[in-house]
């Protein structure tokens, strides 16, 4: 008998690109408009981009102020019958399309991923599976409105603007649409500029529902889309989720029209790792906070505090785990960390880790090859940084993250809330009467405790300051869209 | 003096040792990954019916798993019973394939510790070159860690140059707290490798469970510098099983723990499995289980 000789094996993981032959997209797409597609009034294509390719995807229509205004009354004609239905109607509806996006999960992914950067993973295990239980979430809700408003009679609002970024593009357009539609309102919905695709599929998904013409209308294009839709006469609402400096910019546009808003704009969230925290599991917890969807995430942890007697074992394990994470094509399924969404991201990126470092903080940056066309940026972490570093203040939305250090409880509870932000923050540590006094003390919308970026249909989500007003999730994400009457 | 626990965190670290289950493991990765896997095998029998006879063929098979698949390299080693380890040693002789005792009175190990030092010196005697002792968890749970030490390294001591590996059991000491705890003092007090289960319990090499005993190594490694090798034995029978359980130390623990010196999967049906899959790999359908000899 023979004997194979001892000699090592060497074992890396094989590519494993997600197939893209099943995908059904069309070379060109209209507008959504009165449950079909159009094309615009004045004809403008614009070419959806791969950020990780920089290769063109499809074409696809910008809306412009004619599109905006035919929208506004095909929706403004189809609200009255809408909001009379049956309200379990309205609900089946829904049901309908959150099926539909279950059915067609594995296409929306990897357009998804195709569109916007993100990793594979991250499109099929959270992007669409939370989209399909935020529409289920909602469309249960339908029939229930006066109990999410308890014992009030409430009434839609009517037709409302809605406009959505470009980091969870189809995982947004959910969250907004998805309670609007369930009040009883009538939507137009202004996808990303650089991510249009999977709302244009969500338009097909709403035809397949056969939802009735007008109840939803989308208009893709660029901030000026957005900018119209704002300020068009005939909306009752609008909502937003982008930046905080286009928020105040449509805050303004709204001032005294008597129009509602809700705002879910930027964040500068405080990360706290206390020394009593499970260690290991806290750097998972804050690489998933950071690292998560290339950091273009508005709660994203990129304020982390340590607590001092643990600040060098955190960085030291922080600093491991970063250089093990698999940074490239978002198409294979074991990708941790794929693209920047757009070149203009990756310049803003760019900006504020140079500054990071003119100012005196200190860069790591993940060594590791990046593909020579699309838009990448290695994971990075800064170190002595102090509280009046722009890296500290100012809102990255990139894989950086920024590393303060306090010594005391209250010195953490009081970095962190000395920010213009307060979208979310999040606890580490073992001893549970700690970690509830801490999040009560804390001025963010979200807190988690042992864990980052869980969301869930059920929950309200929203922020304090400069990171907006309004919840969505859960049944407090129903009361911005509708009228309290008695 | 009381204990002192490091925190770990159930949700989070089974949740990480889940995410990285998804791994997507295909085509030539799934290849090494089986090969790789086979070569860190303990092909194991313990059961009050082994014979003489058994181990032998055992033994064969441990050489030469898949005669019609040459590129399927030997497994590391065999473990046995006490009783056996000269049958073994005999029939290994020359292979390359080491021949592995459990002592210390296996499973429970509620034996004296003279008894269980006996039990050592006469598996080495017998040709034993690495033996897999279990933990007192009567200590541990009474919270003596003294006492478990004191065990661990007076098994070492009569190891003398054979290869120690530490059981755990891990499903009998109640939380991922205690798993870690359990695998820093079995390292302080000189293990060569730390090890699941017995085979014997409830529940074995979880991949949470395996991810807080590689996290535990990672750090010991980190603080005194010596290595310290893994095994994962009880409940990985199954090929995907296997290769969750090397991602986890590729992962956790790097490239450098993918040999058999630092790395050993304890099984028995899983061998089989491993085969059954890389023959669909090569042929693209999947065999029968009498495909392959079972011992």
């Amino acid at each position: 008998m023979t004997v194979e000789p001892r000699t090592s094996i060497v074992w890396e993981y094989a590519p494993a690109p997600e197939a893209t032959d099943h995908l059904r997209l069309a070379e060109r797409y209209g507008l959504f408009i009165g449950g079909a597609f159009c094309e615009p009034a004045e004809a403008r294509y614009v070419p959806t981009i791969n950020p990780a390719t920089e290769e063109p995807i499809a074409e696809i229509a910008w809306a412009g102020p004619r599109d905006v205004e035919r929208a506004i009354e095909v929706a403004r004609a189809a609200q009255p019958r809408w909001a009379a239905l049956p309200d379990r109607e309205r609900g089946k509806y829904l049901f309908r399309i959150a099926r539909l996006i279950q059915e067609r999960a594995r296409e929306l992914a990897v357009v998804e991923t195709l569109d916007g950067g993100k990793p594979l993973r991250e499109s099929r295990d959270v992007d669409i599976p939370l989209a399909a239980a935020h529409f289920f979430h909602y469309a249960g809700w339908a029939d229930k409105l006066r109990y999410g408003v308890v014992a009030r009679k409430v009434e839609p609002l009517g037709v409302v603007g809605q406009i959505v970024p470009w980091n969870f593009p189809l995982l947004m357009a959910a969250w907004k649409l998805a309670p609007g539609l369930a009040c009883g309102n009538t939507a137009i919905l202004k996808p990303a500029e650089t991510t249009p695709l999977t709302a244009l599929l969500l338009a097909e998904i709403c035809q397949e529902a056969e939802l009735p013409d007008g109840v939803v209308s989308i208009l893709p294009g660029d901030g000026t889309v957005g900018a119209t839709l704002v300020r068009a006469p005939g909306l009752d609402k609008i909502a937003f989720t982008g930046s905080t400096a286009v928020g105040r910019d449509i805050q303004t546009a709204l001032a005294g029209r008597g129009m509602e808003l809700t705002l879910e704009l930027g964040g500068k969230s405080a990360n706290i790792v206390f020394e009593d925290a499970a260690i290991d599991q806290a750097v998972e917890g804050i690489v998933n906070g950071i690292f998560f969807n290339q950091g273009h995430v508005c709660c994203a942890g990129s304020r982390l505090l340590i607590q001092e007697s643990v600040l060098d074992e955190v960085i030291a394990k922080l600093w491991a785990r970063m250089g093990r994470l698999r940074i490239g094509d978002p198409l294979d399924k074991n990708t941790d960390v794929g693209a920047i969404n757009s070149a203009e991201q990756l310049e803003r990126i760019e900006t504020l880790v140079a500054a990071g470092e003119d100012e005196g903080a200190v860069r790591r940056s993940v060594a590791c090859s990046l593909p020579e066309r699309g838009y990448w940026f290695a994971p990075t972490l800064f170190t002595d940084v102090s509280p009046a570093h722009r890296i500290a203040v100012e809102e990255i939305f990139g894989p950086v993250v920024s590393v303060l250090s306090f010594r005391t409880q209250a010195e953490a509870i009081e970095k962190a809330n000395n920010s213009r932000y307060g979208l979310a923050a999040g606890i580490w540590t073992d001893k549970g009467a700690k970690a509830f006094e801490v999040a009560s003390a804390l001025r963010a919308g979200v807190v988690w405790q042992n864990t980052y970026n869980h969301f869930d249909p059920t929950a309200a989500f929203g922020g304090y300051k400069e990171s907006g007003f309004g919840r969505e999730g859960g049944p407090a994400g129903l009361r911005p869209y509708l009228r309290v009457v008695r | 003096m009381s204990r002192r626990l490091a925190h770990v965190d159930r949700v989070g670290i089974e949740e990480r040792a889940a995410q990285l289950g998804a791994r997507s493991i295909k085509t030539t990765a799934k290849q090494q990954g089986i090969r790789l896997a086979v070569s860190v095998i303990d092909l194991t029998t313990l059961e009050g019916a082994d014979t003489a006879g058994k181990v032998r063929q055992l033994c064969a098979k441990a050489v030469c798993p898949a005669p019609t698949i040459p590129e399927i390299p030997s497994v590391a080693a065999i473990c046995v019973y006490p009783s056996l380890v000269a049958v073994a040693r005999e029939a290994l002789a020359g292979t390359g394939v080491r021949t592995a005792s459990v002592a210390t009175g296996f499973p429970a190990g509620q034996v004296s510790l003279e008894a269980k030092l006996r039990d050592t010196e006469d598996a080495v005697a017998a040709g034993a070159e690495e033996i897999d002792m279990v933990i007192s968890r009567e200590a541990f749970l009474a919270g003596d860690d003294v006492r478990v030490m004191r065990e661990v390294a007076r098994v070492k001591d009569a190891c003398g140059d054979a290869h120690l590996k530490v059981i755990l059991e891990t499903a009998e000491l109640g939380s991922y707290d205690h798993v870690r705890h359990a695998s820093m003092l079995a390292m302080e007090a000189g293990a060569d490798f730390i090890k699941t289960s017995t085979g014997k319990a409830a529940a074995g090499a979880t991949p949470g469970v395996c991810l807080v005993m590689l996290e535990a190594i990672r750090d010991h490694v980190e603080r005194t510098g010596r290595i310290v090798g893994f095994k994962a034995a009880g409940g990985v029978s199954t090929s995907k099983a296997a290769l969750h359980r090397l991602v986890l130390v590729k992962e956790t623990l790097g490239d450098e723990w993918l040999t058999p010196d630092r790395l050993r999967i304890g099984a028995s049906s899983v061998l089989n499995d491993l085969l059954m899959q890389y023959a669909k790999t090569e042929s693209g359908r999947y065999g029968r289980s009498e495909d392959f000899s079972r011992e």
